[in-house]
């Protein structure tokens, strides 16, 4: 499993204006989602982590090795990262090419990584759109092109910004089993996220930002019981969390699935 | 005179086989808050640009039937007169910025410059625009320096300085923040109350529920009905058609919780709350 750890991380733009402050996380085996409002700093700590930028203070470690001396390209084998927008990471206008792209840049064999291509495009269920230009896609298949392009890397960490943008019922199904394979398969997955549902039903772990802090971390459950710190930082538990809180129950549920299965099981029936 | 009446509309896309809209007919009343659902190519989208006219203006292919808004043919409306009746805000904010204003103040002031309105008009729109998005505090800011979210609240206050009968919106908050989908909505809720027709298409199915007064479902180019949330939200195709019911919705469809009266599941909070309530009694508390 990769290693990530961050100390007294401290980054900002312009001098004066930092965009992070003081941040220390370790990241375990647990999928991680990182929530907070727009302009909380979520993205520019991702790609800090990417080694995309650099730390004005303090460190990035990834697998003890610091960012600051790591080119972009020494990282790239080891993080993957789906950009929130696809058209900022799409360029090739064949979709098997653009998922190949990566694998090829990091030193696979062109059968290697054509293998690896066509595995990733199954995956998201791209399957039989290969010779298509990714511009004549819809954005939500736009955005799946970007994540077979990623996952075609089989890197150890994967990185998603916004992953469930204008995706329907089905894209966040698949992207949810995704996240639960590549976990099942021992990478480390961190996704930032404004969809709590989505968070709620596929994370362990749940890191709260706020104005370039760390708010809230722990165990997603734990993260989400905390209604009054959530709502300092702009934000909401899922809609389930919501309801059961409104009917006073104690415990917290986190999916549909899981209240239901609670109420029967205490012997209710219609 | 309904404010929307769309007849038999059929289309499809140049170089394509397959009728993207078969046959669509519908009306839509005067201030009515309408959400589109239905899975990815379901035809949404392509419904939303059929109603402001970029189909078939823009988008040529074969088109048959009638679009009426406020009782003009949408076909045969110039763009530049039908835009100061319909306004669209793309799903993607980067599609609707000029890429030609160099502030925020400017971007929103663009679509007035073009209707040839006088100064102060401009100035009191573009103020109020900024007001109801609440991003006054960017207004000279650089449109590119903007986050996602921040971004597509300026394209949606451009569309509402134009001040239309009518707004679609595609998927408005895909790119927001919990907060800032929530002022969105808010907004586009105080747009309807003074009698502007709204159509959203939207995934996030809670606030669908929570927001509209009726309700189409799409799938394969059809609309497979068209109704109050509750009635929507209770089909039984719902999942065939690739749609899943708010959160609220999920938990009473698995406990067989309907209304006693109309015998529709409940889909906003308020709503399964008080059909929980009524149950919770001995078997509920944790």
């Amino acid at each position: 499993m990769a290693d990530i750890q961050v100390k007294e991380l401290t980054f900002g733009y312009a001098e004066s204006k930092p965009v992070l402050q003081g941040i220390s996380l370790s990241f375990d085996g647990r999928s991680t989602a990182i929530i907070g409002q727009n302009g909380a700093g979520k993205t520019t700590f991702v790609k800090l982590l990417k080694g995309l930028l650099k730390p004005t203070a303090g460190d990035v470690l990834i697998d003890g090795q610091n960012t600051r001396e790591a080119t972009v390209a020494s990282l790239a084998g080891r993080i993957g990262m789906v950009f929130q927008n696809p058209n900022d990471q799409i360029f090739k206008n064949k979709v098997l090419d653009e998922v190949m792209f990566g694998p090829l840049n990091i030193g696979m064999s062109e059968g290697e990584a054509k293998e690896h291509a066509e595995a990733a495009l199954a995956l998201v269920g791209l399957c039989g759109l290969e010779q298509e230009n990714p511009y004549d896609l819809s954005l939500s298949e736009r955005k799946m092109v970007a994540i077979a392009s990623i996952l075609a890397m089989d890197t150890g960490v994967v990185i998603f910004d916004e992953p469930t943008i204008a995706q329907d019922w089905r894209g966040r199904r698949t992207i949810g089993s995704i996240i639960r394979g590549l976990r099942e398969r021992g990478k480390l997955v961190i996704a930032i996220l404004h969809d709590m549902d989505f968070v709620a039903e596929y994370f362990e772990r749940t890191v709260v930002f706020a104005k370039g802090r760390v708010l809230l971390d722990g165990g997603t459950r734990e993260v989400f019981a905390k209604e009054e710190c959530l709502r300092a930082a702009y934000l909401e538990p899922p809609h389930v969390t919501q309801l059961c809180k409104s009917l006073g129950y104690n415990e917290v549920f986190l999916t549909a699935e899981d209240f239901v299965s609670h109420v029967k099981g205490n012997g209710f029936t219609v | 005179m309904a404010h929307i009446a769309v007849q038999h509309l059929k289309y499809r896309y140049p170089l394509t086989d397959e009728l993207a809209l078969r046959d669509i007919s519908f009306t839509v009343g005067e201030g009515e808050f309408i959400g589109i659902i239905g899975q990815n190519g379901a035809g949404k989208s392509t419904l939303c640009q059929a109603l402001c006219g970029i189909i078939p203006s823009f988008y040529k292919g074969a088109y048959g039937g009638k679009v009426l808004i406020d009782g003009e043919e949408a076909a045969k409306t110039p763009v530049a007169e039908l835009c100061r009746k319909v306004g669209i805000v793309f799903q993607n904010p980067f599609s609707q910025v000029t890429g030609s204003k160099l502030t925020v103040y400017e971007e929103i002031a663009f679509g007035l410059e073009n209707l040839g309105l006088p100064r102060e008009e401009m100035v009191r729109r573009i103020d109020h625009a900024l007001e109801l998005l609440d991003i006054q505090a960017l207004r000279e800011q650089n449109p590119f320096d903007l986050s996602g979210g921040q971004m597509q609240r300026m394209a949606i206050a451009g569309i509402i300085a134009m001040e239309p009968q009518v707004i679609i919106l595609d998927e408005p908050t895909s790119q927001l923040d919990p907060q800032g989908s929530e002022e969105v909505f808010r907004a586009v809720q105080k747009l309807c109350l003074q009698g502007i027709t709204i159509l959203m298409v939207e995934h996030k199915m809670e606030k669908i529920a929570a927001y509209s007064d009726r309700v189409m479902l799409m799938d394969k180019g059809e609309i497979v009905d068209f109704d109050t949330p509750q009635k929507i939200f209770s089909l039984d195709c719902l999942e065939a058609c690739g749609v899943q019911p708010p959160a609220f919705t999920q938990i009473c469809r698995g406990l067989g919780l309907r209304n006693g009266d109309t015998g529709l599941y409940p889909v906003t909070l308020e709503e399964a709350h008080k059909a929980l309530d009524q149950i919770k009694g001995g078997a509920a508390h944790g």
